[in-house]
């Protein structure tokens, strides 16, 4: 029997998170390729209803990802992130989705270490709680 | 300032009718990619995907023939989306889109799939799971590829002006370069003088040259220099807009002496009934109340310290120009500036973070900013080292390096870059004045990289008789009755513990990010490697740019440098600067909030959540000021109807990638022709 593997759709912004996992790269640190990441200029841009939209289509994992508090390259967009995530997480037991599948981590352009550990943490998170309850149904 | 204009809905709409004719290029970067990621194969596969005409795969998609390949395909294949899946974005998407251009096609009709940094090198041993996930990158890619829309970049004019921060050495270089070239340069100070750290030093290395010496005629050409406008005692505030129009507000300090009167006679201080330590001799020495903080200072002119004054009027009594004004107030200046000079600097280690080295207890443990103002001619010994505890002439010194600097146990991994040179130096120069002192020199590694440094070291060794000991001491130990120091370390080439007592210890105390580093970050939207220092926007090809345009670094807040360095990049940082300012004009980026007017309910949300007071309300509905949208996206995240959008990145094209992502399928479409060359 194969492993279960999950699929994961990470948000990450253009200034911090993203250039973290650039750095990771050229680092070269590994970790495993579950995740698929959209780019938008800043977490503020994260729209509720596109981490609804991944569930939605099967997702069986959420990654938001953005600056440090205080880092923002737009002063607080991620602080905005934060709260949107907040109450995404209050939300996805209504749509029988447990919150642990939707994770929010500050990763700097400097912490390529730290985004190879959050994608080996949230995979192996995800991977014990098994698929989605929606991802079956897609 | 660019005008705020209606565009992109409108003049895009008939090249989004045309139905999507897309390029995929797959890159092996050499073996990069290749060596994980088969790549012919994920250029197969693509050329399957919907609406994707050609399909290739090639050895450098980034070289000439690379691009080339990409502007042959769109004349040919009339192509009007390309996606070409390669390194980073933050590499290479600028180059792509300048072959796009040059193909005569919109650069923003141009999506990078990141199978590089965020696929083959970090799935190095998955050769499978990598090729699938170069796959969905790509199809995600594509998916994106179809929404995209052409966006015209908006220009704007580039005032002929920069803000230097930091009136070191590097501050100056800068502003000298950009002033020599015809800019006008506003050169801020937080201290009462320019001159930084190096004003504080005694001889350089490798050269012996007196610090002083090389330095003070530059800061006297600065202060000279028609173009540039000196601001000391001063900080910057506030920073508002962008590149080639920042605003620029500075907090002028009272010094509560007229700089257009005061001569710099001194007489003043000669008055002044109140001592305190003076920071320039690292506290050693002492100044008046009234004070300039070293006889070269530029610009020459008193400052009264208002913690320190007693207000007795003793200064105002003698000055003959009558240049005290005790009800002077801070001044707001505001400034217009095209560009910003990041210079800094650095603080020095805290040494009292390494106390098994009794700095700050024991009186004969120094460090090395305090050695060069004890041995400076115009140091508060007058140029004499002598101990601290009993004011007599060491013979036996120690030199401790690596404090504070590869140091994990403090925070600090890095290396300082100057210790090794400095602390050389210092033991050198003792040793020409006291042939029979004897110097020690306790060392990890010597790191003499630079030009002559090596040799320098040599002779230190071979002529001077320095005795270098290889260890990192664990403790010293303080004779309570002579003061004497006794310095415990394992010799690591001997294999031995060994005991030195010791007259004096000098700590080679690292670099540290400034002390206010934190308040630049803010001001300027900074970001900060690891260790604390400002970075650059890429380590290689853009040491000096920051990731915000239009702001520049210069010297050691971006990391540890010795002076030649520190020069250069000034120079450098200068020369980058000059470009849009010579220029005139610069792009700026269109990713920024647009209201699809016939979705907006006028509920104002997006209003509120707008930190930057872009959007207002005309005829009751939304209306971006796109002149000064950032483009975080905040308002149309919040937006209930869809109709707040950001240019780029809109919803159309995000869920096209969520979509792509996790539905599996492939949509039959394309397929002219699939040709794969290596």
């Amino acid at each position: 029997m194969a492993e279960f593997e999950p699929k994961i759709i990470a948000f990450m912004c253009n200034w911090c998170s993203y250039a973290g996992g650039d750095l990771a790269g050229t680092s070269r640190l590994q970790y495993p390729p579950n995740a698929r990441i959209i780019r938008l200029m800043c977490t503020a841009r994260l729209d509720p209803a596109y981490v609804l939209k991944a569930f939605a289509e099967g997702a069986d994992g959420v990654l938001v990802a953005g600056c440090h508090i205080g880092d923002c390259h737009y002063v607080s967009g991620n602080l905005k992130a934060e709260k949107r995530v907040e109450m995404l997480k209050k939300l996805l037991p209504e749509l029988g989705i447990e919150p642990e599948r939707l994770m929010l981590r500050w990763i700097s352009a400097a912490e390529g270490e730290r985004f190879a550990n959050t994608m080996k943490e949230f995979i192996a998170r995800i991977k014990k709680l098994g698929p989605s309850p929606l991802s079956a149904g897609v | 300032m660019a005008e705020d204009k209606e565009k992109g809905e409108k003049g895009t709409k008939n090249e989004e009718k045309e139905e999507p004719r897309i390029g995929v290029y797959v890159c092996h970067c050499g073996i990069n990619i290749a060596g994980v990621v088969d790549c012919k194969d994920v250029a197969e596969y693509a050329s399957k995907l919907k609406n994707v005409v050609v399909a290739r795969d090639y050895k450098y998609m980034c070289s000439d023939p690379g691009q080339q390949l990409i502007k042959d395909d769109i004349k040919e294949h009339k192509l009007n989306r390309i996606v070409v899946a390669a390194c980073s974005p933050r590499m290479h998407e600028p180059t792509f889109r300048r072959a796009l251009e040059e193909a005569g096609l919109n650069p923003f009709l141009f999506e990078q799939a990141n199978i590089r940094e965020h696929d083959s090198w970090v799935h190095m041993k998955q050769p499978k799971e990598a090729t699938e996930k170069a796959k969905d990158l790509t199809r995600m890619a594509v998916a994106r590829a179809r929404h995209l829309e052409p966006q015209q970049k908006p220009k704007v004019k580039v005032e002929k002006a920069a803000l230097v921060i930091g009136g070191g050495v590097a501050g100056i270089q800068s502003a000298l370069d950009l002033a020599d070239m015809g800019f006008k340069v506003y050169l801020v100070e937080k201290t009462p003088s320019l001159g930084g750290k190096m004003a504080q030093l005694d001889k350089t290395f490798p050269t012996m040259d007196c610090s002083a010496c090389i330095l003070t005629p530059k800061m006297v050409d600065a202060a000279r220099h028609e173009n540039i406008e000196i601001i000391t005692y001063a900080e910057v505030e506030e920073v508002d807009g962008y590149i080639g129009n920042f605003k620029v507000k500075i907090r002028k300090r009272a010094r509560q002496v007229l700089e257009d009167k005061c001569t710099g006679c001194g007489l003043c201080a000669e008055a002044c009934p109140v001592e305190v330590p003076n920071e320039f001799d690292q506290g050693l020495g002492v100044r008046k109340a009234i004070y300039v903080p070293f006889p070269q200072a530029v610009p020459l002119v008193y400052t009264i310290d208002d913690e320190a004054c007693l207000g007795c009027g003793m200064c105002e009594a003698v000055c003959g120009p009558e240049a005290i004004d005790y009800d002077q107030k801070d001044e707001i200046l505001e400034l217009e500036v095209g560009t910003i000079i990041v210079a800094t600097g650095f603080d020095q280690f805290d040494a009292t973070r390494k106390p098994e080295y009794g700095y700050g207890r024991y009186e004969n443990v120094i460090t090395g900013l305090e050695f060069e103002r004890l041995v400076n001619a115009s140091g508060p010994t007058g140029g004499k080292l002598l101990r601290p505890s009993d004011g007599k002439e060491p013979h036996r010194i120690g030199f401790i390096l690596c404090v504070g600097s590869r140091d994990a146990k403090v925070g600090n991994p890095y290396c300082s870059r100057v210790c090794c040179m400095y602390s050389i130096k210092n033991a050198r120069l003792y040793k020409e004045k006291h042939p029979e002192a004897e110097v020690y020199i306790f060392y990890m590694d010597i790191r003499a990289y630079g030009k002559g440094y090596e040799e320098f070291y040599r002779q230190a060794q071979e002529e001077y008789g320095i005795k270098f000991i290889r260890g990192r001491p664990g403790e010293i130990v303080e004779d309570p009755k002579t003061k004497n120091l006794l310095v415990r370390v394992e010799d690591t080439l001997l294999g031995l513990p060994l005991e030195v007592e010791l007259d004096l210890v000098v700590l080679a105390a690292g670099m540290e990010p400034a002390r206010d580093s934190d308040k630049i970050q803010r001001l300027l939207r900074l970001s900060r490697s690891a260790d604390g220092f400002f970075s650059e926007a890429h380590p290689k090809l853009r040491p000096v740019d920051t990731l915000t345009d239009g702001i520049y670094l210069a010297g050691t807040c971006q990391g540890p440098k010795d002076i030649p360095d520190t020069v250069a990049q000034a120079s450098a940082a200068a020369a980058r600067a000059a470009i849009p300012m010579a220029k005139g004009e610069v792009e700026t980026e269109p990713i920024v909030a647009f209201v699809r007017k016939e979705l907006c309910i006028g509920c104002r949300i997006c209003e509120r959540t707008c930190d930057f007071g872009v959007i207002t309300m005309v005829d009751r509905k939304a209306h971006v000021n796109e002149a000064i949208c950032k483009g975080c996206g905040a308002c149309a995240a919040a937006c209930p109807t869809g109709a707040m959008q950001v240019r780029h990145f809109t919803d159309e094209q995000i869920y096209a990638m969520i979509e792509a992502a996790l539905r599996g399928d492939v949509e039959e479409g394309g397929k002219e022709e699939v040709k794969a060359e290596a």
